[in-house]
């Protein structure tokens, strides 16, 4: 693992400064693609202050709508938070990601609440299914409301800036005693979705569960995650964006970082910090420094793209 | 008393008996409770008899469901859902949580 920070002293590693500029901020993430490598940079505004130049995005991610429990009884009104930050935010983003679990229960109503307050924001949300989003009888709300245009459960890929999106499902058809699963449908479609493609194209790909295995013992990692990870193998930029786990994590592999992104809704423990991953309570004038976004930003010409972390306080 | 009403008797208690082991009434069915805390079943196992009837409540703060492929499904359980199966037919059923699959469980029929 190589501090992806330090990527002058080694020319091979320069690529990975795509993504030199992400922001870390708790309300969500702020990252910015401008080399090849996301770097948490500090709060979303002190990022846009810095540099505004290039692609930026955001990435927000289990906003669990409907979810009322002591944890967090509010989970509308901090997701609410979060949008007005993004609202609030000197230069704007060109666009969000949701990386799952928009809703507790797959409630029709907790779907319209979360678009009702989303759209908020004005700006245009790629999604993706986490596990909360497929519980209706007929598992149809999600595919209706988020689903067009996408393949399988959920799937697809889109270009902006020069950056090649590609947003994955690993929620679906999940196997006893096992972790997230890709499928082997979903994995030949990634193989012809890249094939083909320049290996200097930054790719950023983003599910629902860490594609990369974080704790297995709480299921967090996905089962053919590493398959999905060769198809990329030779490609000089990949950032992988995760939710599920309610916590900001970031690793660097060769030329992989993968991040995951903090809920808007409620906080979850450490990986084996607690007797299971459930929601943590927390002391109330503690919440808003663990829940938040991310701001992720790329320049072109640069290798890596830079995230921010900013939570909704503190 | 002649040997041949004993034997008779022996007979019809056997099959008495018989008639008993088989449950062709279902007296003495059970209900069992397995509760889920910290994304855990408990028991992780249970071993019930057929015509028994095991009940899942879910006591965490996320939903959970029970699943044993092919044998039953149960619908999403919120906290303190709960869910109902009655075996009938004898066996082993593993099963786990759709949403979570790290957890498993298994009730073994006889």
């Amino acid at each position: 693992m190589s501090d992806h920070d330090h990527h002058d002293d080694n020319p091979g590693v320069s690529r990975r400064r795509v993504l030199e500029c992400m922001t870390w901020a708790g309300t969500g993430v702020l990252w910015t693609i401008s080399g090849g490598v996301p770097r948490s940079l500090g709060l979303v505004g002190s990022a846009q202050a810095a540099e505004p130049t290039g692609l930026t995005f955001l990435q927000i991610s289990d906003s669990h709508v409907g979810f009322d429990k002591p944890a967090n009884p509010n989970a509308l009104g901090t997701l609410e938070e979060a949008i007005a930050k993004v609202k609030m935010m000197p230069a704007k983003p060109s666009f969000m990601i949701h990386t799952g679990d928009i809703s507790h229960l797959s409630k029709a109503a907790e779907f319209d609440d979360a678009e009702r307050i989303i759209s908020q924001a004005k700006l245009d949300v790629h999604y993706v299914p986490g596990e909360h989003d497929f519980l209706d009888e007929e598992v149809k709300f999600y595919k209706e409301r988020y689903g067009k245009g996408t393949k399988g459960a959920g799937y697809y890929s889109f270009d902006a800036n020069g950056v090649h999106f590609i947003g994955l499902v690993n929620v679906v058809d999940l196997k006893a005693g096992g972790l997230g699963n890709l499928g082997a449908e979903q994995l030949e479609w990634l193989e012809a979705d890249l094939k083909g493609r320049s290996k200097s194209t930054p790719i950023v790909v983003f599910a629902h569960i860490p594609l990369w295995t974080v704790y297995p013992t709480w299921g967090w990692g996905t089962e053919d995650g590493a398959r999905a990870l060769d198809t990329l193998k030779g490609f000089g930029s990949v950032t992988v964006l995760n939710g599920h786990i309610h916590q900001v994590m970031q690793k660097v592999e060769g030329n992989v970082t993968f991040h995951t992104a903090r809920s808007t809704a409620f906080p979850q423990p450490a990986p084996g910090a607690a007797p299971s991953p459930g929601p943590m309570k927390v002391a109330d004038d503690k919440l808003r420094s663990m829940l938040g976004v991310a701001s992720i930003n790329f320049k072109p010409g640069q290798q890596s793209l830079a995230i921010i972390d900013t939570p909704l306080q503190g | 008393m002649p040997s041949a009403i004993l034997r008779g008797l022996g007979r019809l208690a056997i099959a008495a008996a018989i008639s008993f082991c088989l449950g062709s009434t279902p007296v003495r069915a059970e209900e069992i409770q397995v509760t889920i805390d910290n994304f855990t079943f408990a028991p992780a196992e249970v071993k019930v008899k057929v015509g028994d009837t095991v009940t899942w409540t879910n006591h965490d703060d996320i939903p959970h469901t029970v699943v044993s492929a092919g044998k039953f499904r149960s619908k999403t359980l919120d906290t303190d859902n709960a869910f109902s199966f009655t075996f009938t037919t004898a066996g082993d059923y593993k099963y786990f949580c759709s949403l979570h699959p790290h957890m498993t469980g298994m009730i073994k029929v006889e």
